[in-house]
């Protein structure tokens, strides 16, 4: 049952073909195996699992619904908060902190039934786009150990490529979720900004930041984003609309959508991921959208504003990581020592390197030349898509601009933030966007391609995706890696 | 001559205040936790609170509606919208690293507040600005170690700016005076200043009479108490007037008030200053004030102060002095209205007030009591002094009366009919013991008749004494002046 769907594993725990047991033993079995040469997680809660498990067999033996996720195995990016089980935002600094709560999605899920494994690794603070800025170790691409999963929710996506969860939950500021998902092979989706709550999710930039799943097909994905969208009054920017219903969606097709390409994403993008947007555009249009262009002329600041806001927001909403209430503490003698020291010793180079920029940013004198300008440029790029969506129901791009690349190879941070190029006008624009996979390259590294939305329109988002996942024939290869034994 | 009074001669001192008053919401204005003076340190917080990873802050209304009852009291500009802003500093009892604030967009701008004078009249102040905000925690020191509570961490507060044209010392007290009052009428906040509800920060500077550029200013921070106000501001005049007679300048910077020991001391200079680097919160959407809310505050607005006082010299022909004293708190004024209302004449005003301000304001004021626990109830005071009126007793009397009524709470009626206490008001038996005390008394007779005018308290005093008090004092004195000419 490993590689079942998410709805076949609910639907099997439900009539008791498997237990949840059976299910959450065979994945930590898995893990045990090979995650030592992965590094996916942080963290794999067996006890937990299995106490979580028993708790779903249970409820199913006493002939009562324990919910659509009825014991399926999920992973979660370390950024989700979860009473009892440390979190760490891949960050030392918070080494040793154990939550005294959970977040509303992850109460969700387990509200749906799903069994909680553990924690994935990621970069630290979600700043990242290779989880090479992990405080902790190196995760891998399942697909080739040399490559990088992608980042920052690197530990998700490979989690769910190599069949070490069944799905898992990642983040998604500026890419964060879709890029390791097209790196990786599998489909990920960010939501509209404020449909799922961010109460109990380490924040990196408030106003970009949100929760979405890494799944193995769209209809895994329809399924878990039914569970964890809706309305959470302890987020004052969650959006005042119920869960939307998603399950027909990915099957729904695409007859009748008219899908825009962006011209300005063309550009400086590996060949193979050109051919595979070309073939996907294809695929739309055979099963009946129509295909056109469109401009987003904007486009091409969305890197520099980014870098702007995230690091600003960053700059701020790391103040609170000061030695004094939670995780690591160093440095003697006062005050002004032990926030350095800390801080200092708390957090890595890239993690740094933001609060700099943000603070630099932030200062007095400084605001209406950086943030301020950043903001007016993301209000133009906003503007730009709902043009766009005057003549489109959905935008076709590359989700990155090249497949995974190797561990080690990026030298520069820059050359490293033009991972997120394709990705990053999403989240200035708060819209849904997946990607899914739709090709393989020569050398057998997966490729996705993007799909974005209108805001609060995930339903066309997983259409599309659907239609390609479904025409694409990549959606049922495997990591060699993960062995893909179909048990 | 005071070195004050010196200072004053030469140079003009420019004031401006920023009060900080505690919202009396029950929770904290972006968390769930409790607000509670006195709780046991550190009990009053929350995942919020401690600013865990994860936690958001959400708006509590009930602060928002309580800050419009300012800004619509001061007659300020209210914003439809207006943004909450992050304000960043380092220090362990800001959990957050920054505190949540309002910076360009607050959600009052340009009311006034007027102020009474002590000489007499008002001033009119205005307010550049009134914000909300959340308070920190707070830290004491113990040596080598220091200790944080968190309960006040995240209470909601308005922060009141003003222009600076306050223009002494006492008009700065006095603002603190009207504010106070106005809080308290508003129902918004108790403004205990020694728990901290209410704390004033003030900027002084200092210019040569008649010139019209400001000086340079300095910033006092932490002044607790109405006295203090007062006793800073002008320790400040006089440091500055110090400097300047001296041929020094003023360096600008934030000073620390100590009231201990009756002096300021310089925290930082300009130049040391946080930059805060203020961002609009990405957590919390922008503050929307609509119709239906304004419409809900401006219903629900009580009498506010001066218009209180202004009604209680109009209609009730109060003495300026005493209509100040009602005014004070909320609870008095509603008890001299009470009062008028049980008594049933405005013409009783006077005396009630008189009797409301004297008699149970002296009572009360001895025994540390508030108007809100006297044991006298404003019919009380009414039913008294409709006894006097009508002549039942005599003001004297009232005052033993009063004093019972005070002590057992029970009412003047019942005390009266009890104790058979009734003055005697009827002549021909005023005359019969004033001939009685006159036939025992003839050489005070002679003496009187002879020119002695002063004697004639002696027989007053002697025929209430035959009387047990009870004999009615304008009566006396009639049939005595008529039985001794």
């Amino acid at each position: 049952m490993i590689w079942s769907s998410v709805a076949d594993q609910a639907h099997a725990v439900r009539t008791k073909a498997i237990s949840a047991v059976e299910l959450t033993r065979a994945y930590l079995e898995r893990i045990a195996a090979k995650d030592g040469e992965l590094g996916a997680y942080l963290a794999v809660d067996e006890a937990g699992a299995i106490a979580a498990a028993t708790r779903v067999d249970e409820c199913v033996a006493r002939g009562e619904d324990p919910g659509p996720l009825a014991g399926v195995p999920v992973g979660l990016k370390d950024v989700f908060v979860t009473e009892g089980l440390a979190t760490t935002a891949g960050s030392r600094i918070l080494e040793g902190w154990i939550p005294p709560y959970d977040g509303t999605a992850v109460a969700q899920l387990r509200a749906a039934g799903a069994v909680i494994l553990g924690k994935l690794n990621c970069d630290e603070f979600a700043m990242g786009s290779s989880n090479e800025n992990s405080a902790y170790k190196l995760c891998r691409n399942p697909w080739d150990l040399t490559r990088t999963p992608g980042g920052s929710s690197g530990g998700s996506a490979a989690a769910v490529a190599a069949g070490l969860c069944s799905f898992s939950l990642g983040t998604d500021t500026g890419g964060s979720i879709r890029q390791p998902a097209a790196m990786c092979g599998v489909v990920g989706i960010k939501p509209t900004y404020g449909r799922v709550s961010r109460w109990g999710v380490v924040a990196y930039a408030s106003s970009l930041d949100q929760v979405g799943p890494l799944t193995r097909s769209v209809a895994d994905a329809a399924l878990v984003l039914e569970a964890i969208c809706g309305h959470d009054p302890r987020d004052a920017t969650s959006v005042v609309e119920p869960a939307p219903l998603l399950a027909s969606a990915p099957t729904a097709g695409v007859d009748g959508l008219t899908i825009g390409i962006p011209v300005e994403y063309g550009g400086d993008i590996d060949p193979e991921i050109a051919a595979a947007v070309q073939r996907a555009a294809a695929i739309l249009r055979e099963a009946g959208a129509n295909v056109v262009e469109i401009s987003l002329p904007h486009t091409k600041y969305a890197l520099p504003a980014y870098y702007v806001i995230a690091p600003a927001e960053a700059s701020s909403n790391l103040a609170r990581y000061d030695g004094i209430r939670y995780g690591i503490r160093r440095g003697e003698g006062g005050l002004a020592e032990v926030y350095r020291a800390t801080r200092g010793a708390g957090f890595g180079a890239e993690v740094k390197r933001r609060i700099m920029l943000g603070t630099y940013a932030l200062r007095a004198g400084y605001y209406d030349a950086y943030y301020k300008k950043a903001q007016q440029v993301r209000a133009l790029i906003k503007h730009d898509f709902e043009q766009a969506y005057a003549t489109c129901d959905a935008i076709l791009s590359p989700t990155t601009p090249t497949p995974a690349f190797a561990l080690g190879a990026t030298t520069t941070p820059y050359e490293m933030y033009l991972a997120d190029v394709f990705t990053l006008a999403c989240n200035l624009a708060g819209l849904p966007g997946a990607s899914v996979p739709a090709a393989s390259s020569s050398t057998g590294l997966p490729i996705g391609v993007q799909i974005l939305g209108r805001p609060l329109d995930e339903a066309t988002v997983l259409r599309v995706a659907g239609a390609i996942e479904r025409a694409a024939g990549v959606m049922d290869l495997h990591p060699p890696f993960a062995g893909a034994d179909r048990s | 001559m005071t070195e004050l009074a010196t200072a004053l001669q030469n140079w003009e001192p420019v004031i401006g205040l920023e009060v900080h008053v505690q919202l009396a919401t029950r929770s904290k204005a972006f968390a769930p936790s409790a607000i509670l003076f006195g709780a046991p340190p550190n009990s009053l917080t929350d995942p919020v609170v401690l600013a865990l990873p994860g936690t958001l802050p959400t708006f509590n209304k009930a602060a928002l509606e309580m800050a419009l009852r300012l800004g619509v009291a001061t007659v300020s500009k209210i914003r439809a919208k207006s943004r909450f802003a992050r304000k960043h500093y380092f220090y362990p009892d800001s959990p957050k690293g920054y505190q949540i604030s309002q910076y360009d967009e607050p959600l009052c701008e340009e009311g006034v507040l007027d102020i009474l004078l002590p000489e007499g009249g008002r001033k009119r102040v205005k307010l550049t600005r009134i914000h909300l905000e959340e308070d920190a925690g707070k830290s004491s020191h113990a040596g080598a170690f220091s200790l944080v509570d968190l309960n006040r961490a995240g209470a909601p507060l308005v922060e009141v700016v003003t222009a600076p044209e306050l223009g002494s010392a006492e008009e700065a007290a006095e603002f603190m005076r009207a504010l106070h009052r106005m809080v308290r009428y508003l129902g918004i906040s108790e403004a205990d200043m020694e728990k901290g509800q209410m704390r004033c920060d003030a900027n002084v500077s200092l210019r040569r009479r008649g010139e019209d550029r400001l000086g340079t200013r300095a910033e006092l921070k932490n002044i607790n108490s109405f006295r203090f106000v007062q006793k800073a501001v002008e320790h400040e005049i006089a440091r500055q007037a110090r400097i300047l007679d001296g041929g020094g300048t003023i360096v600008q910077e934030t000073r620390l008030w100590d009231a201990d020991r009756g002096a300021s001391f310089s925290m930082r200079s300009k130049e040391e200053a946080n930059d805060y680097r203020y961002l609009p919160d990405p957590d919390l959407p922008p503050l929307h004030v609509d119709g239906p809310l304004m419409m809900n505050v401006m219903r629900t607005m009580p009498e506010l102060p001066m218009a209180k006082l202004d009604r209680f010299v109009r209609d009730y022909d109060l003495r300026e002095p005493e209509a100040r004293q009602l005014i004070e708190a909320p609870a008095l004024a509603d008890y001299f209205d009470a009062a008028i209302k049980a008594h049933g004449s405005d013409r009783a005003a006077r005396t009630l007030a008189a009797w409301i301000t004297t008699e149970l304001g002296g009572a009360l004021n001895r025994d540390g009591k508030s108007i809100e626990d006297s044991p006298v109830t404003p019919a009380h005071v009414a039913a008294l002094v409709k006894l006097i009126d009508d002549g039942t007793i005599s003001g004297k009397m009232a005052k033993t009366v009063f004093d019972e009524v005070y002590t057992t709470g029970t009412s003047p009626d019942a005390i009266v009919a009890r104790d058979g206490l009734r003055q005697i008001s009827d002549p021909v038996e005023i005359e019969r013991i004033a001939l009685e005390v006159m036939a025992a008394n003839p050489k005070q007779v002679t003496a009187y008749r002879a020119g002695k005018d002063t004697l004639f308290g002696f027989f007053v005093g002697a025929v209430m004494k035959a009387t047990g008090g009870k004999a009615s004092p304008q009566v006396t004195s009639d049939v005595l002046r008529r039985l001794l000419s």
